[in-house]
């Protein structure tokens, strides 16, 4: 059957039922979206990039590291401290290019396999993981076990203002010890792995 | 009708036949309290019509061979029920607060509150129980060859229900907010993260952030005690339809009786 008079396209019946439909599907996208929106939101949330001091330049050497107890998320305690290694840049070991940003050299203490601390052993001068066994020779790059890069880095500068070193946001390095933004533990960035681990949204702009 | 034999009662004690109904047509009479439940059902049953699903789910034909092994299922439920039940009176304690509050709170549950340590050890250990349990559910039906046609989509059903009592697994690991629970979570999350392309994506929406965070602890509790249950239960249904629908396999090692058409012992299925 047709229309109700001449010309109609779409009968009352169906007209009804697609405004029906329309509309219950508006109604659940309304708080659907919203819902949606809220729960993905904080992975577009840009990090702010920040500098905290860690000691005056004199504490720190090129033979050994020291450990700082720094915080990466502010606001929930102990939860949001982590662990860096510092010690000043020693032109003899260190060969990547030098820049205002790696005048001290400070290593993330989270291991590139899964994330578990890593310890620094003078003795050994090795960086060892106890979850897997990851092991990282004095620079920080794999010399052996399971990890697939060299241990994160943070830029560091020293403050005009109060003289002090300062730790900016974490960056991660692959095997060249070229710098890339931080990516989580267990994901290669040497050669296609870059590609197969696109940088997070929410990655911090370094200051000019 | 092969009949049970009578145990040896005295006389005196065994039932007496019924009476025939009187021939003025009259309806018996019964008790007063039996009689209030035969009304309430009654009332009940007249707007619902719920006696004869439930009929249909309760009075079923079972194959002949079945044995203890086809309790694991019905197992996996009561410790689904287990956890779902001890897991409502926890959150009354439980507060999801990253900076010490959780970890606080747990201790107090352990501590203080009356059964406590119970409640919180059920939970705890009915997680580990569960799992083992659903495995060997899952073995059953995989050497029984429980899952061939019709059977494929409660499988499916199955491994999906596997799936996400894994994720209530990880989510809960980290609600003690212990060292153990913040750095098993670290591994996990970073274990997610490997998947080449969505796995940094992945974790990002699991921390709520770029680093474990401020909401990472709530977000976990969040999936953990509304999201997975909620959509658990459901597939819990589903499951259970499928199953009446189609009526439980017997075991491949049963031959079927020539006598008879069907696998159902002659016995049972005339009862």
């Amino acid at each position: 059957m047709p229309g109700a008079f001449e010309g109609e396209t779409v009968t009352r019946r169906r007209m009804m039922n697609l405004v029906a439909n329309g509309a219950g599907a508006v109604a659940v996208a309304a708080f659907t979206l919203p819902a949606l929106g809220f729960a993905l939101a904080p992975i577009f949330k840009r990090q702010q990039w920040t500098w905290q001091p860690v000691g005056h330049p004199s504490d720190f050497t090129e033979a050994n590291y020291v450990t700082k107890v720094i915080n990466i998320t502010p606001g929930i305690g102990e939860a949001g401290n982590s662990v860096a290694y510092i010690r000043k840049r020693d032109p003899a070991i260190d060969k990547e290019p030098e820049d205002q940003w790696n005048h001290f050299v400070a290593l993330s203490d989270r291991c590139m396999h899964l994330g578990c601390p890593v310890r620094y052993v003078q003795a050994a001068e090795r960086f060892i993981c106890p979850c897997h066994g990851g092991v990282y020779d004095f620079r920080g790059m794999v010399a052996g076990g399971p990890p697939v890069r060299p241990l994160d880095r943070f830029y560091t500068r020293v403050n005009e203002n109060t003289g002090l070193v300062e730790l900016g946001a974490r960056y991660s390095v692959n095997n060249e010890l070229q710098r890339f933004s931080p990516r989580f533990p267990g994901e290669p960035i040497d050669g296609i792995g870059q590609f197969l681990y696109p940088a997070q949204f929410d990655t911090g702009k370094p200051p000019h | 009708m092969p009949r049970i034999p009578q145990p040896p009662l005295p006389k005196v004690l065994q039932p007496k036949p019924k009476k025939p109904a009187e021939p003025n047509g009259q309806v018996q009479q019964y008790p007063a309290p039996l009689d209030a439940g035969i009304s309430v059902v009654d009332w009940l049953d007249e707007r619902t019509a719920l006696s004869p699903g439930l009929r249909w789910l309760m009075w079923r034909k079972v194959p002949r061979g079945v044995n203890w092994a086809y309790t694991l299922g019905s197992a996996t439920l009561f410790a689904f029920l287990n956890q779902a039940v001890t897991g409502v009176f926890l959150a009354m304690y439980y507060r999801p607060d990253v900076a010490g509050g959780a970890y606080e709170s747990v201790r107090n549950i352990n501590d203080n509150v009356f059964l406590g340590q119970l409640v919180h050890a059920m939970h705890k250990w009915g997680a580990s129980v569960m799992i083992i349990l659903i495995f060997l559910h899952m073995g059953r039906v995989f050497f029984y060859g429980a899952y061939k046609y019709p059977r494929e989509l409660t499988w499916v059903i199955g491994v999906v229900l596997l799936i996400l009592t894994l994720a209530m697994g990880f989510t809960g690991y980290l609600l003690p907010f212990d060292q153990r629970s913040y750095w098993a979570t670290v591994v996990g999350v970073n274990i997610n993260a490997g998947g080449p392309f969505i796995g940094p994506f992945l974790s990002d929406f699991l921390l709520g952030g770029a680093d474990f965070g401020a909401t990472t602890l709530s977000r976990f509790y969040a999936i953990h005690m509304l999201l997975i249950p909620g959509a658990m239960a459901a597939l819990i249904g589903g499951h259970l339809y499928l199953v009446t629908k189609l009526g439980i396999s017997a075991p491949p090692y049963i031959k079927a009786d020539p006598n008879h058409d069907g696998d159902h012992a002659p016995d049972e299925a005339e009862v």
